[in-house]
């Protein structure tokens, strides 16, 4: 059991939260303890009788994640067990940017030394597509369905990571699926701080987005080509890292694959959203440095 | 089954449930293509694909990816990133039209 995640868990063909879990969990070797809102990562890999983990996991309610991390790295301290492990949250988007706020908010102002991982898939996609505060515009979902009058989500994704970087966390970065190997630097990179620390992980969702399965790895990629995901990493605020790219792809190249956006290229308003996920992505560009 | 006090699940218990019968595809690997480079499981979502030692050559060891079928969902991300092109879907034998 090399990754500490075993098969036989219940994703989707294609899951991109597997690919990110299993390497978070194989750089850090196993040695934490995981924190687990509820969201499709609670779903597939803890039911009764059915746990895909290999590592001491606790799932409590959807909103105190953070809390109960706090909790767990309270006492460890107390206990005079800090050394037997990293408490490492791993939480969906709708728990990070809508529900469980509050209490990550309250984590990081308190400077609890825990990894907060959220796994970005771009809206409650447990129950089945509902947008969330990290669901990007434009976006079909089945509480801002495309009509006559709207194109979907309106509005912006909102920046978690500016989000962080406000509280003073120390280390902030944001990673995608289709990088694994930065992943696991990431992780490593991250639990040599001490304190709060924040990873956000693009994860494409095979059902919600509407790609095939085997195109995970390829639309994750995309998304980090056209520059609408930047990777960044930040270390005591300051920009340290981010991933060059050689040739900036036209953000159409990313939405035609995707179902949830096929309405931009027909709908009256579609455009008018095209050119502006295209000017986020050159913003993105402009603000980090991203082309070589 | 019997639920203990705050119902505690064993670790790896998900391996009783054998997903291997999800798809109509599974992977093949060609083993003259496969330089055993560890693409592969290092993206599997499934964890069922395994770069391991066949074989000795000059004192190098020689590496292929193995699938495990038991698991195996078919969704096809190993045939996608693998760099050599090595590994193919294929349809299932029962999902054939005659």
């Amino acid at each position: 059991m090399k990754f500490f995640f075993s098969s036989g868990h219940g994703a989707c063909p294609g899951c991109a939260l597997p690919i990110a879990v299993k390497n978070v969990l194989y750089a850090l070797e196993g040695k934490c303890f995981v924190v687990n809102p509820t969201g499709c990562l609670e779903i597939i890999s803890s039911q009764y009788d059915r746990s895909a983990w290999g590592v001491p996991y606790i799932h409590s309610v959807f909103e105190n994640a953070a809390a109960v991390a706090a909790g767990i790295e309270a006492a460890l301290k107390a206990l005079g067990r800090k050394d037997e492990g990293h408490v490492v949250v791993f939480a969906g988007d709708g728990a990070t940017a809508d529900i469980g706020i509050g209490c990550l908010s309250g984590m990081f102002d308190r400077d609890h030394d825990v990894l907060y991982i959220c796994l970005d898939n771009e809206a409650y996609q447990n129950t089945g597509n509902q947008q969330s505060g990290l669901t990007p515009p434009g976006s079909n979902t089945t509480t801002t369905p495309v009509g006559k009058l709207l194109p979907g989500k309106v509005g912006k994704k909102k920046d978690m990571v500016a989000f962080a970087l406000a509280h003073g966390v120390k280390y902030v970065a944001t990673a995608s699926v289709a990088y694994p190997m930065d992943i696991r630097r990431k992780a490593k990179r991250a639990v040599e701080f001490e304190g709060a620390k924040y990873i956000q992980i693009h994860c494409p969702c095979v059902t919600g987005w509407g790609i095939n399965s085997n195109e995970t790895v390829k639309v994750a990629k995309l998304a980090v080509e056209t520059a609408l995901y930047p990777l960044v990493e930040y270390e005591n605020g300051e920009l340290v890292r981010v991933r060059k790219i050689k040739q900036r792809k036209p953000v159409e190249e990313y939405l035609k694959v995707q179902r949830r956006f096929r309405h931009l290229f027909k709908h009256p308003k579609g455009k008018e959203i095209i050119e502006m996920l295209q000017k986020i992505a050159d913003e993105n560009a402009k603000r980090f440095g991203l082309d070589e | 089954m019997k639920i203990t006090l705050g119902a505690v699940s064993k670790p790896y218990t998900s391996l009783k449930m054998k997903t291997g019968d999800w798809g109509t595809h599974w992977p093949k690997v060609d083993e003259e293509l496969c330089t055993g480079c560890g693409t592969c499981e290092m993206f599997c979502p499934d964890m069922c694909i395994e770069v391991v030692k066949v074989g000795e050559e000059n004192g190098k060891e020689i590496k292929k990816a193995k699938v495990n079928y038991d698991y195996c969902k078919g969704c096809g991300i190993c045939a996608e990133v693998c760099p050599t092109k090595a590994i193919k879907m294929e349809l299932k034998d029962i999902y054939k039209v005659i």
